[in-house]
């Protein structure tokens, strides 16, 4: 249902923004299209919808990367003007696709024959029995559509239906389509409804699962673009295929990833084609995947449901072998398929054809499947009949429809792909009813058949689609009547509300699909693998941009993702390691701004660690003078600085104000204004360096001391118990000769003390005179002090005798203790106030225990209370129940004492209030529940390993510079604010993030851009002043197009992340979530209004760069601390809810989707990790073995069925019974397969800030339940809505804002 | 019959007993008359080589409120085994361990020869020793080290199982744990907080969950060693105590230009008072004070720590501009009540040139029968011998120190007690002979005193209360018992009573004798000591006139010019410092602090005492001046010469090395059983040092006078105070003038 279609291009409107860009590539195809098929005047404006829209996606995607789930292209034309236009031209289609009543009636049978479909693939799954009953199955679709979400598997419909367009213009533009183009227009004729129908239905299914009926209408008329599809499809799949294998062929592994596939189609209208097929395949291979066991069945029963559409269905199926190959990708789904259908052509494509290959080899399976389908034909005569036939079907379940819908579409797919154009449609919708994936790969498969004549006819029918997946139905059935209907379908659809939504989605097509048991709905109503798929879209980017260097050279380039691996080239802007921005083109003014709702905001971790091959910032002194800088703005020297009178003076970038250069920074400058030493200089040409700080920049004035590390230890009663006491102390005897240096030769400079606690302090003298350490206990923590001055803070190398035997001391000393009582307070006191003493900034390092009630100040009183949680009160569990530490946590910022925390918790530890401190001071808190040595020492130890190493400033300051016009007005992360500007970081460290976000307080100028300026001031590890410059330019847009073409959803969801997080503090968490839906709607609405091509309302367009927006979002809004489930702490939550605070864009983003690895691909011969899947149940094979991980844990999955091999190479048992599920690593195994896994984990491992721990998770173990909690596309227990759903609720949020 | 003289010195060796009068007149009148009142000085544990200590309880007056000791005076039926009490006249039985009595068996307490009686009893479990040391780090290097040695000697005097703990103190304050092997562990206090003896026993750990559950173990019941960890004995930890002191550091906080160092005295002594008082409540302890400098921070501060403001002297104290004084003052005579309720005394050694705010600290020793030194230095023989002697040993081997000691005094119903000066607090007991007309400290009947010596001297009063219209019958005696308690340094409970009695004589029949009788030794230390208590208590100026009122028929010249009561030239740490020796050292000692000795020794005779005078003062002389806290030897001009010519070298002087050596062996014997140790001064004629000297003696020979007197007399002195003569004058004048 939904269309990966390539959003921009499709709608009239993006036309218009750029008629120029688009107008040359448009004009080929258009006439060719319109030669090839013949089109009716009247029909033109849609066709030249359908075309323009197509193209601008192919554009659009290229230059956005913009996947609209939907085809919106046809969606949005449709719709746009649709109804009135539409109807005029797919008058059946879209009419009725617009009109949701029309489509009940007629549609209701489309719908219903198109439910079938859809839910053919889908419920395939469910089908075995369901054939019996495809209304079920329908129904099922149906209810999926009511939620919405289900419905976004029609959407994938839409898909097809802008294949069609595609097709069409394909034809036109590609050879493939040429031939296929006869075909085309024959099928058209027939096809077009079936088309449309799919196109609608993709849409509907996109929409809301009725939504599609409605398109289906629409397309009806569309049925060109069936034709089209069909043509192209049948033509293209053969010979396409194979080219779309070559190009194509990539993006279709990814997932069916419509998107790259497009792209490449785009470029080439003749791979275009073949993504068709490929998108197809997706689709089928969502059916397969889901069905993965039952896919067989699914298809005897789509066949047994709807005679017709079983045909179809049975071609659909067929194509679903295809899809399969898609969901080849998807390796259970292959396998389902290879049985059924053709299990080792899949195989043997999949393999054969890299991803791509595979899906081109599943095209052409399909491809093959759908000729032989030819069936389409019946699916035509099917659909209709069907469609009639389904509607009852349907009318029982709503989805009926839908599936009755897909299924029709599918089996035309199938039939057009191989006969005519609406099998390829409703192959197309089968796709979409996977929608997930579909979406992505559809429309790329959709630009791919788009810029042939698929596409452009496809993105017609993809928006009618959209609009209404019934819509074809409709028009297949005749159905445009039903048009109307699909139009109201989708709007019910839209509501995401299963129940009800669906119903109305259903009750649109047909009530009865309402009837269906929500259960069905729920899942297969979208084919999952025709949306947006993250894992696609991360291959293409590490396929476009992972191989040449980023160079940052290049004003409002947005960089490669954060997955992708690639090499910065510092040509005067900050690597995005340094930044990354949520947008590259800002709006000029706040009312595009406004308008879009695209947070703009940047994610700076100023001291990010670099890889190997990038050169470290260099360090710059200018002498005793310091730092030339602005003299109104006191920006720094920086490539934005521009020089005149002959290099005499220079104008700040940021504020203008034009200052003298000193006598001593003097140089001429060359013919083009440069100065002539400007590449002698960082500060001239890199976007970032050092200065070294002068006298001026210190505290007091006075050079700093090197700062200091102290270790606190608990050593109350359950600390000593799980070991932690001994285990810090035995590591620190080693760990402390790796204290941050800056010079590796030389000792480091930093003093450690050690203090250990329970419900008092003990200090200890470690001076190096001393024959033996000495302890001092400071009973009296009511009013903390530091005992001893000197031998508290020493030197390592010197004081190492009484050091160790104080460490080997402490725990024997403390062995017996029974005092279980602890106190926090004081001991952040204790050491801040050493800290003050020694007249150093430092760190502390504070390892503790249990929740402090001893009487102290900050002492602290259980009040978790889960009865809170879903109330208004709920936020107050993340505040501080105390403002002792807020006050505390200011003195430490001043004094530069950041603190770190590390938790051992055996209950309530109220992470809310202990975190406050590490929060405001830039430390990190590290929570180990329930600690056991035996099975959480290793992750603690590297963590602690890591923590005391890496490298970090101290005593920090941080201010945002901008150009004039925006302005930093929020900051997220983990530091002080004593005033709006200046970002005070006791402690930062190379992990740390700041996330700002930036508003206009005034126009900014296209020719300047956006300027910003992060200057942070900090001492280093050896006691130097240094002063860190990012410097970063963006563009500045009028056109919004433009800001939707160059943002980043990883960082968007960062800054949205943190925002929500944040806002947990102040609003009940249903405000949060409903604002964070609400922004996000707003922003997919802007660009539907005004940057996608106009379609049908029903249809969801996404922009390429947002695609993953719903995905991600959906993720953020179901992960603990939004949606907590019932066996989440309190603690947990607010841990996470800190730990977020800090993350950068990558952590973030791992965080949120987790990355989860089949490890049955893995190649032991090479270097490369295998593609990942997306995170859900239905990718996990029985027999297969997955690691997954999301940055704070690893989970190896074990399937119950893997082979005894694997589980050999692995476990070094064949059985899967005998593997031990308490492990926490892998066995060493001399065998390639565990030194390759074990390679693996750790180089995970080692990209992440903090150790993870490896939990091995076998299928069917209660364990599973834990590791489920990360299959962030699935339903969560918490009540998480699955992507699909969430998606479907999405396009009810926006269709909202649009009507 | 004996002389007076020789009654009074043989009662005094008896019963370590001076009176003012040795009859006592009969009636209140005629006593108030007298001017001097019925008082005597009292030390309860002299020294009585030859009073073996009898093994049993004594034996007490069956009235509830009377409850005196069976004694010689009582009048005792043998046959009817009946005694009477000589103060109530209650009648009492013996109990049945007496059966056995009769005039030929009489218990020791019965005979006359032990009016002065020891008594061992057995109370509840022997608790040892407890020495608590407190020491300042605020010290310079050589001072803190001079003092650890001191510190780690003492340690090999104390008993084996005597308690000891240490507390070290600047900026903040350390309480070490001694038991714990390995790593030295200390309790810590900041110095500027004042805690409540619950919290400091909180914080150290010193509340036992009483109700704590831990099973199996049984609550060992107050197991001393076990429950306090600071508190150890010495033989367990001598050398983990030696060690720590070894180690200990001075304050590492760096004090800047300008700034006194932080020394939190008042805290650190706070807490070594809370420490005892929360384990060893009415045990015998010392708490042993070494400090440096005046406290600077916290409660009990003294002085700011700013340099530029100078410690209080006497001239802020009157103008009233001693800012810390009052606050200080009450904060310390706070924590020495407390002390002195447990049982626990308070020593403090003091040796700075500067002052260190014993002025307001010193009650602390006053009141609990502690020491105080004053030195220069720890790092000088003043103090290091001082302090070897406060663990003197007598000639059993045992210390010359008790504990926790309670003095009553009982007397007939013709007196009653008016209140004593001593190291001592009254404990409040009301009784049928506490009198309502209160000298030193009174309205009671007994008082504490926390730490004896055989030295310790106390001053009673009484108070004659029979009426003139109801004459004592002839040859009536009035009696007083002094029933001492206290914890033998041996840790043994023991109970030490004398009884005395006088006769009452008509004052207006037997006028010469009552005159006769008079102790004018006595008396002069008995009113000093008044005149110095009141001084303590009342303005300077309103003391001296109320002495001259007083003593005007007494000749106090030099009490008059002695440090007790001038101010002048003394600095209060010095005043206090002499003060609290006056009011506890016995007849003798007390007398040289009034009047100096001055011995001569010359060619001419043997060593022969001279006037206090500057006309003593020879060219041809050696004088050797012992004022207690001082020991001067003086060479005139002649000698001086001589022993820079090195006559003593040679053979053929031989007596002039005699000569030399003669007062400087009688000096080592002062020094021998002085305590504390005399400051030794060694000068000559035009020595600097010679200045101790010339203060002292009486200015007979001034600029004013040089040429009236003849040129043979001595040197001049350069004062306008007045002379001995010109005192006597006036003396003799106001005297014979008219009552005025």
């Amino acid at each position: 249902m939904i269309r990966w279609e390539f959003c921009c291009a499709s709608s009239p409107a993006a036309h218009v923004f750029r008629p120029l860009k688009a107008s040359e590539r448009l004009t080929r195809p258009l006439k060719l299209f319109l030669q090839q098929n013949l089109i009716n005047i009247d029909l033109l404006p849609q066709f030249l919808f359908i075309l323009f829209s197509p193209v601008s996606a192919v554009f659009r995607d290229r230059d956005e990367l913009r996947m609209n789930v939907n085809q919106q292209p046809h969606m949005a034309s449709p719709y746009g003007q649709p109804q009135p236009g539409y109807q005029g031209y797919p008058q059946p289609g879209y009419g009725g696709g617009h009109v949701p009543s029309g489509y009940p009636a007629q549609y209701a049978p489309y719908n219903g024959p198109g439910s079938a479909y859809q839910q053919g693939p889908p419920q395939g799954m469910r089908g075995p029995p369901t054939s019996g009953a495809p209304p079920v199955s329908g129904a099922q679709s149906y209810s999926q559509f009511g939620q919405g979400e289900t419905q976004n598997g029609p959407p994938p419909m839409g898909a097809p239906p802008q294949r069609p367009p595609v097709s069409q213009t394909y034809t036109p533009g590609a050879v493939n389509l040429s031939g296929p183009q006869p075909p085309f227009s024959q099928q058209f004729g027939a096809p077009p409804v079936s088309m449309q129908q799919m196109t609608n239905q993709m849409a509907s299914m996109q929409v809301g699962s009725t939504a599609p009926s409605p398109a289906g209408p629409g397309y009806a008329p569309p049925s060109v673009s069936q034709a089209a599809m069909s043509a192209p499809y049948t033509p293209a799949a053969p010979p396409s295929f194979p080219p779309t294998s070559a190009a194509p062929s990539q993006p279709p592994p990814t997932e069916a990833v419509a998107r790259p596939p497009p792209q490449s189609y785009y470029g080439a209208p003749p791979p275009a084609q073949q993504p068709f097929p490929n998108a197809v395949p997706p689709f089928s291979s969502t059916g397969p995947t889901q069905p993965q066991a039952p896919p067989p069945v699914s298809p005897q029963s789509f066949p047994q449901a709807p005679p017709v559409s079983q045909p179809p269905f049975s071609t659909a199926q067929v194509p679903p072998g295809p899809t399969q190959s898609y969901g080849g990708p998807l390796p259970p789904t292959q396998p389902s398929f290879s049985r059924p259908l053709l299990p080792t052509s899949q195989p043997s494509t999949f393999p054969a054809g890299p991803p791509p290959t595979s899906t081109p080899s599943q095209l052409p399976g399909v491809m093959q499947p759908q000729p032989p389908v030819s069936q389409p034909s019946p699916y035509h005569s099917g659909p209709h009949p069907t469609s009639t036939g389904f509607p009852p079907q349907v009318g029982a379940p709503p989805r009926p429809p839908f599936a009755g819908m897909q299924g029709p579409p599918m089996a035309p797919q199938g039939p057009p792909l191989a006969s005519q154009g609406p099998p390829m449609v409703q192959a197309n919708h089968v796709p979409p009813t996977q929608p997930g994936m579909p979406p992505g790969p559809i429309s790329a498969s959709m630009s791919g058949p788009p810029p042939q004549p698929g596409m452009q006819g496809y993105p017609p029918q993809q928006n009618g689609a959209f609009g209404q997946v019934r819509g074809p139905q409709p028009g297949y059935t005749g159905p445009y009547p039903g048009q109307p209907n699909y139009g109201a379908p989708p709007a019910a659809p839209a509501p995401a509300p299963p129940a009800t939504k669906r119903l109305d989605p259903d009750s649109v097509p047909s009530p009865q699909a309402s009837d269906m048991p929500p259960v069905q709905k729920t899942r297969h109503r979208i084919d999952p693998d025709a949306i947006p798929s993250p894992i696609q879209v991360i291959e293409d980017d590490k396929a476009n941009k992972g191989s040449e260097p980023f160079t940052t050279g290049v004003r409002g380039q947005a960089p490669p993702l954060v997955t992708t691996k690639f090499q910065v080239k510092d040509q005067g802007n900050a690597s995005p390691r340094y930044i990354r921005c949520t947008a590259y083109n800002m709006p000029c003014n706040s009312d595009m701004a406004k308008q879009s709702q695209v947070p703009l905001a940047a994610v700076i971790k100023p001291l990010a660690p670099l890889p190997p091959d990038e050169t470290p910032p260099y360090l710059v002194d200018h002498g005793e003078s310091g730092p030339i800088r602005c003299n109104r703005c006191k920006a720094y020297m920086c490539p934005y600085m521009q020089f005149i009178e002959g290099g005499r003076r220079f104008q700040c970038g940021f504020c203008s104000c034009v200052t003298e250069v000193p006598p001593h920074y003097f140089q001429h400058l060359d013919h083009t204004g440069k100065r002539v030493d400007c590449y002698d200089r960082p500060e001239l040409s890199m976007g970032s360096y050092e200065f070294m700080a002068t006298v001026d920049y210190c505290k007091n004035n006075k050079i700093p001391q090197p700062p200091a590390f102290i270790f606190l230890i608990d050593v109350s009663y359950n600390a000593v118990k799980n070991g932690m006491v001994g285990i810090v102390c035995q590591e620190l005897k080693t760990l402390l000769d790796y204290l941050p240096r800056e010079n590796p030769d030389v000792e480091s400079n930093i003093r450690v003390g050690f203090v250990t606690y329970n419900k008092v302090l003990h200090f200890y003298n470690v001076k190096a005179s001393l024959a033996q350490p000495q302890m001092m206990v400071v009973s009296d923590v009511a009013d903390m002090f530091v005992p001893l001055l000197d031998g508290f803070l020493v030197n390592v190398s010197e004081s190492r005798v009484v050091i160790e035997s104080l460490l080997d001391q402490i725990p024997e000393m403390f062995a017996d203790t029974r005092e279980t009582e602890t106190v926090f307070g004081p001991v952040i006191q204790a050491g801040l106030e050493a800290l003050k003493a020694a007249d150093c900034a430092g760190k502390l390092f504070v390892f503790h225990s249990s929740l402090p009630i001893a009487e102290a100040p900050g002492k602290l009183k259980n009040r978790e209370d889960k009865k809170l949680v879903g109330t208004d009160k709920e936020k107050s569990l993340f505040q501080p129940q105390v403002s002792f530490y807020n006050t505390l946590a200011k003195e430490c910022v001043v004094q530069g004492c950041c603190v770190d925390l590390f938790l051992f918790p055996n209950q309530y530890v109220d992470v809310a209030t202990l975190g406050v401190v590490p929060t405001s001071t830039g430390g990190s808190i590290y929570k180990y529940t329930y600690f056991q040595a035996s099975s959480d020492q290793e992750r603690f130890l590297n963590d602690l390993r890591r923590d005391v190493q890496k490298p970090m400033g101290f005593d920090a300051v941080m201010r945002v510079r901008t150009s004039t016009g925006i302005r930093a007005t929020d900051f997220f992360g983990s530091f002080y604010m004593s005033n709006t500007t200046d970002v005070e970081l006791a402690g930062l460290d190379c992990d740390k993030t700041v996330t700002v976000e930036f508003r206009h307080d005034d126009k900014l100028s296209e020719e300047t851009g956006a300027l910003m300026q992060c200057a942070v001031l900090y001492t280093s590890c050896s006691g130097q002043r240094r002063l860190r410059i990012h410097n970063m330019a963006v563009n500045c847009c009028s056109q919004l197009a433009d800001l939707y073409r160059n943002c980043e959803t990883d960082t968007v969801i960062n800054f949205f992340a943190k925002y929500a997080y944040r806002s947990v503090l102040s609003s009940p968490i249903k405000n949060v979530r409903d604002s964070l839906v609400n922004q996000c709607a707003q922003i997919l609405a802007c660009y539907r209004k005004n940057c996608a091509s106009p379609s049908s309302a029903g249809q969801l367009i996404l922009p390429e760069c947002m695609k993953l927006l719903p995905v991600y979002l959906n993720c953020v809004l179901k992960s603990d601390v939004l949606q907590p489930g019932a066996d989440i702490s309190l603690d947990d939550r607010a841990y996470l809810r800190q730990l977020v605070s800090t993350m950068d864009v990558s952590e973030s983003h791992v965080f949120f989707y987790p990355r989860l690895l089949p490890l049955q691909k893995l190649d032991v011969e090479s270097i490369s990790v295998p593609v990942a899947v997306r995170d859900s149940e239905e990718r996990l094979s029985r027999g297969g073995v997955y690691l997954l991980e999301n940055g704070l844990n690893i989970f190896l999955w074990v399937g119950v069925n893997a082979q005894q091999e694997l589980l050999q190479n692995i476990f070094g048992t064949p059985a899967f019974g005998q593997i031990d599920p308490n492990m926490t690593s892998l066995p060493a195994l001399d065998n390639p397969f565990s030194k390759r896994l074990r390679e693996i984990i750790e180089s995970v491992r080692a990209q992440r800030s903090r150790y993870m721990k490896l939990m091995v998770v076998k299928q069917e173990d209660k364990l599973e339940l834990i590791f489920k909690h990360f299959l962030v596309e699935d339903k969560s227990n918490n009540g998480g809505a699955s992507y699909v759903d969430f998606l479907c609720h999405m396009h009810k949020e926006i269709r909202q804002l649009l009507s | 019959m004996a002389t007076y003289q020789e009654f009074i010195q043989q009662n005094e060796d008896r019963d370590g007993v001076r009176c003012s009068w040795n009859l006592w007149p009969s009636s209140r009148l005629e006593a108030t008359r007298l001017v001097v009142p019925v008082s005597c000085l009292y030390t309860p544990l002299k020294e009585r080589p030859d009073l073996p200590p009898v093994q049993y309880e004594p034996v007490l007056c069956s009235r509830a409120n009377c409850k005196a000791v069976l004694n010689p005076l009582c009048q005792v039926d043998f046959r009817a085994k009946i005694w009477a009490c000589n103060f109530c006249f209650q009648r009492n039985s013996f109990p049945p361990s007496y059966a056995g009595i009769s005039e030929v068996n009489q218990p020791a307490e019965l005979m006359p020869q032990f009016s002065t009686i020891e008594y061992i009893v057995q109370r509840g479990p022997p608790t040892p020793l407890i020495f608590l040391y407190v020491v300042d780090t605020c010290l310079e290097e050589e001072d803190l080290q001079a003092l650890k040695e001191s510190l780690q000697m003492s340690l090999s005097l104390l008993p084996p199982n005597a308690l000891v703990g240490l507390i070290t103190f600047g900026r903040i304050i350390q309480v070490h744990e001694l038991s714990c092997e390995g790593i030295a562990k200390s309790f810590v206090f900041r110095g500027t907080k004042e805690l409540t003896p619950k919290q400091i026993q909180e914080m150290l750990g010193l509340m036992k969950p009483a109700t704590s559950g831990q099973q199996g173990k049984p609550l060992a019941p107050h197991d001393a060693a076990a429950s306090c960890r600071f508190l150890q004995p010495v033989e367990a930890v001598d050398m983990n105590l030696t060690d720590l002191l070894g180690e200990l550091q001075r304050d590492p906080w760096p004090v800047p230009q300008g700034k006194r160092p932080l020394r939190s005295t008042g805290i650190a002594l706070s807490i070594a008072i809370g420490l005892l008082e929360g384990t060893f409540p009415n045990t015998g302890a010392r708490v042993m004070l070494f400090t440096g400098g005046p406290p600077t921070q916290g409660p009990g501060m003294v002085v700011g720590d700013e340099l530029k403001t100078p410690i209080r002297s006497w001239h802020d104290i009157q103008k009233d501009n001693a800012r810390h004084l009052k606050k200080a003052t009450k904060y310390y005579e706070a924590l020495a009540n407390r002390a002195a309720v447990n049982g626990h005394s308070v020593d403090i050694y003091a040796c700075a040139l500067d002052q260190t705010g014993l002025l307001e600290i010193k009650c602390l020793s006053n009141l609990t029968g502690g020491h105080i030194v004053m030195g220069d230095s720890f790092n000088t023989s003043l103090f290091k011998q001082t302090f070897q002697r406060v663990f003197s040993k007598d000639y059993n081997g045992e210390f010359r120190m008790a504990f926790g000691g309670t003095l009553e005094v009982k007397t007939s119903r013709e007196l009653k007690v008016s209140g004593a000066i001593g190291p001592c607090v009254s404990l409040n007991t009301k009784g049928p002979c506490v009198s309502d007309n209160e000298m030193g400290v009174g309205g009671t009947c007994q008082w504490k005193i926390c730490s004896l010596t055989p030295a310790t001297t106390l001053a009673l009063y009484f108070e004659v209360v029979n009426q003139h219209n109801a004459p004592v019958p002839q040859g009536g005696r009035g009696a007083i018992q002094f029933v001492t308690q206290y914890q033998h340094s041996n840790t043994q409970r023991r109970i030490r009573v004398t009884t005395i009695a006088r006769n009452w004589a008509d004052a207006q029949s037997q006028i010469q004798h009552i005159e006769s009788s008079f102790d004018q030794e006595a008396s002069a230390v008995l009113m000093a000591r008044l005149g110095v208590f009141k001084a303590e208590s009342e303005e300077g100026p309103d003391v001296l006139r109320w002495l001259d009122r007083q003593l005007i028929r007494l000749f106090m010249f030099h009490l008059r010019r002695s440090p007790f009561l001038q101010v002048f030239n003394n600095s209060p740490d010095e005043s206090s410092y002499y003060r609290h020796h006056f009011v506890r050292q016995d007849l003798t000692q007390s007398l040289i602090m009034i009047q100096p000795i001055l011995y001569s020794y010359s060619f001419y005779g043997p060593p022969e005492p001279v006037l206090l005078d500057s006309s003593s003062i020879l060219p041809d002389r050696i004088l050797l001046m012992d004022t207690f806290f001082q020991l001067v030897i003086y060479h005139g001009e002649t000698i001086a010469q001589w022993r820079k010519a090195g006559y003593q070298e040679m053979a053929e002087y031989e007596n002039f090395k005699q000569l030399l050596q003669a007062p400087l062996d009688d000096a080592q014997e002062i020094l021998q059983t002085r305590f504390p140790m005399p400051r030794y001064i060694d000068t000559e004629h035009g020595g600097s040092q010679a200045r101790f000297l010339l203060s002292k003696v009486n200015p007979s020979q001034t600029h004013n006078n040089l040429y009236a007197w003849g040129q043979e007399s001595g040197a001049p002195i350069l004062t306008d105070d007045v002379s001995l003569q010109v005192f006597m004058d006036h003396l003799k004048k106001l005297a014979v003038s008219s009552s005025a």
